[in-house]
């Protein structure tokens, strides 16, 4: 692995990447407070502590690559670059929301995007993905000789599925262009890895058992993760390679979903996860270290991400309500 | 009789006949909670309260707190009702019948018939399902058509507390294999239950919870109470509903449904599944076949429409029956002549 190639990326591509992450983090914070009002309806999942694995990932991505995502599904979303606003307004269940408010924060998609969907099925992405990059494969290479990706994104409680072995299986098997990126944030709902996940809290080996070539990289540094995920992407890309796997160590920062009393948690392991695990503060710390951004350029993309989530909030309050004739709409094409 | 919420009706009844059979076993995800965790075993307990206490009582063994693997919980739960336990197994939603349709479909449903009756299998599969908590398309639906169909379950949705509690007894009891439908939305309900420690209410006998002559109400989970609801306002002008409580669909009392039409020639049936292939359509059919000489309407059919399950608080309000529905229902049949 060289050096942080991350760190060689120029000033643009790091506010970018610095912008995507404070993004995410601002738009879960400002949910986490609204939840709380009661205005929001439904099960709401927040991302919180894993921004630099969707923001390391998508970053390397373009618009004919894909993703499947989780219910845990709005950092993949805005990585992948949904619309901030047409996000909040789904999750206000508005008719002008990315689904016309028919799927909420646990289905959000846009597949122009190449974002083929949050997941209500733990365990459901990742089949899915593959039958993505199983057409990746069958368009085969763009001119410079790559073929396009197709990613799921999966937990450590979704690797326990039937269906997510499956998925590895079927993509070795065919050498589709999929990435199997694990999300290990170490719970899953109220259960730690360390007791749901045999393979002594290792993801990345039963992967490794299918036949893949696999990474691992820690999941809180945006620099970690960019690196790693660059040679994934290179050796998946390569036609005649077929799948890979990383595993990400990550934490979530929030309960399972918003109302979570979390008693499961040590004492003092949320202070003590922010304090030292937190993407955001490690990237900040890094590119100011290395004097590649100023605090007061940071400071500025804060500003202004803010602003971002601010006006998504006050446009999706004023939103358009769904009518009750619309749940009929959007079964089929043709009826 | 002591006054409790639905939800610990559940947790309760479970609770004793773990005390009184020790072939009595639960598993599911998160059924201790805080498994691994620093927090320890059930340090927060299932996400439905229904299991709040098992795994420090029982222990290990007998309280399985499972990966996210539902069609290996589905399986197991037969594999160890056909060794001779009695499991009982939570599929956390019902919708996620879906990941493991196999295990409880060709598999639990079918060993008896397939095995030439010689295999007993007495598995009980609670599934906490239904809409109004806005939690869209794969966290919030009906399944009772489904396993209603499937010939080898049993199928339980009870209305009340005192009725979860019965019905759960009988179902741990039971030596078929019983799929247990709660109404997630019904959790907090409250109401009186028996205290006898042996009170069952045997399956296949529907439960009467409003008395009257003009017309036939059929419901069954949480639609029980919106047809109440509809029958006491009915009421106030005059008009007397049979409010039937189907308590299981599968054996279903065609006897009640067709007493009830043969005295009042009208009949609502309230679904909350999609209108096509559902219970709606099945006791409808009954009805037309058995007492079409009775009828003095056309059936009438309050139902989800055949959409999945919309996220908006206005869109699941328009997806649902509601009280309100099920009483233009009422009107309109009676409005027939
Ligand atoms: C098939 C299925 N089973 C169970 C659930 C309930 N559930 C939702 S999220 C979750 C935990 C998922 O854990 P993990 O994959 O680690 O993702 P994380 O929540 O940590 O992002 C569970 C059990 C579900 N949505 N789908
Ligand atoms: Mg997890």
């Amino acid at each position: 692995m060289g050096e942080e190639a991350g760190m060689q990326l120029n000033r643009e591509a790091l506010t970018r990447a610095y912008r995507q992450m404070k993004l995410i983090r601002e738009f879960e914070e400002r949910l986490h407070e609204e939840i709380q009002t009661g205005e929001i309806a439904g099960f709401t999942h927040l991302y919180c502590g894993q921004e630099a694995v969707a923001v390391g990932v998508c970053e390397h991505l373009s618009e004919r690559d894909k993703i499947v995502s989780t219910h845990r599904g709005h950092g993949h979303c805005l990585a992948k670059g949904c619309d901030v606003t047409g996000m909040m307004k789904e999750i206000w269940g508005s008719q002008e929301g990315l689904c016309n408010g028919k799927g909420g924060s646990m289905h959000i998609a846009d597949i122009d995007k190449g974002m083929l969907g949050a997941n209500g099925i733990v365990g459901a992405g990742a089949p899915i993905a593959v039958g993505a990059a199983l057409s990746n494969k069958i368009d085969g290479p763009d001119e410079n000789g790559k073929l396009a990706v197709s990613i799921a994104f999966s937990g450590d409680g979704a690797c326990n599925q039937g269906t997510t072995f499956e998925a590895m299986n079927l993509a070795v098997v065919t050498k589709a262009p999929a990435i199997f990126v694990f999300e290990n944030n170490h719970y899953s709902e109220h259960t730690g890895d360390a007791y749901a996940v045999g393979t002594a809290q290792d993801i990345a080996s039963r992967a490794e058992a299918f036949g893949m070539k696999v990474w691992r990289a820690d999941g809180t540094d945006f620099f970690s993760v960019y690196d790693t995920f660059g040679e994934v992407l290179e050796f998946v890309r390569t036609p005649g390679n077929g799948p890979a796997a990383v595993e990400f160590d990550t934490e979530r920062f929030f309960g399972h979903f918003e109302g979570d009393p979390q008693r499961y948690r040590g004492e003092g392991e949320l202070d003590r996860l922010r304090a030292t695990r937190d993407c955001l503060r490690k990237f900040r710390e890094k590119v100011t270290g290395a004097k590649l951004l100023t605090d007061a350029d940071l400071d500025a993309v804060d500003t202004d991400a803010l602003g971002t989530i601010e006006q998504a909030v006050a446009d999706s309050r004023a939103a358009a309500r769904p009518q009750p004739e619309n749940v009929l709409e959007n079964v089929y094409i043709s009826y | 009789m002591a006054k409790m919420m639905y939800r610990d009706a559940i947790r309760g009844t479970i609770f004793q006949e773990m005390q009184r059979d020790p072939r009595v076993v639960v598993l599911g995800e998160d059924v201790v909670g805080g498994m691994g965790t620093a927090g320890g075993p059930e340090a927060i307990g299932g996400i439905w309260s229904t299991s709040t206490g098992f795994y420090e009582a029982f222990g290990p063994d007998r309280v399985i707190d499972t990966p996210i693997s539902e069609s290996a919980i589905m399986g197991a739960a037969g594999g160890l009702a056909l060794a001779g336990k009695r499991p009982v197994a939570e599929i956390m939603f019902a919708d996620f019948i879906g990941v493991c349709m196999d295990q409880l479909w060709n598999q639990i449903a079918k060993f008896r018939y397939m095995f030439g009756g010689k295999s007993v299998c007495p598995a009980v599969i609670r599934m906490p399902c239904g809409a109004g908590y806005n939690a869209a398309a794969q966290h919030s639906q009906m399944i009772s058509q489904f396993v209603t169909s499937m010939p080898g379950l049993k199928v339980v949705m009870p209305a009340t507390p005192a009725d979860a509690c019965g019905l759960l007894r009988q179902a741990i009891r039971d030596d078929d294999p019983v799929v247990f439908l709660e109404h997630k939305f019904l959790y907090a309900m409250t109401g009186e239950v028996p205290d006898d420690p042996d009170f069952v209410i045997p399956f296949g006998h529907a439960r009467l919870a409003r008395a009257g002559e003009d017309v036939t109400i059929v419901a069954s989970g949480m639609m029980v109470g919106y047809a109440e609801t509809a029958a006491d306002d009915l009421a106030q002008d005059g008009v007397g509903c049979d409010v039937i409580d189907l308590r299981t669909t599968s054996p279903l009392d065609e006897e009640a449904i067709l007493d009830s039409v043969e005295v009042t020639g009208r009949l609502v049936i309230v679904d909350e599944a999609p209108p096509r292939c559902s219970l709606a359509t099945d006791i409808a059919a009954l009805v037309a076949n058995k007492a079409f000489a009775s009828l003095k309407a056309p059936i009438e059919m309050v139902t989800a429409p055949h959409t999945p399950v919309p996220f908006a608080r206005e869109l699941e309000g328009a997806y649902l029956p509601s009280p309100a529905k099920v009483a233009a229902a009422v009107r309109k049949t009676l409005a027939y002549r």
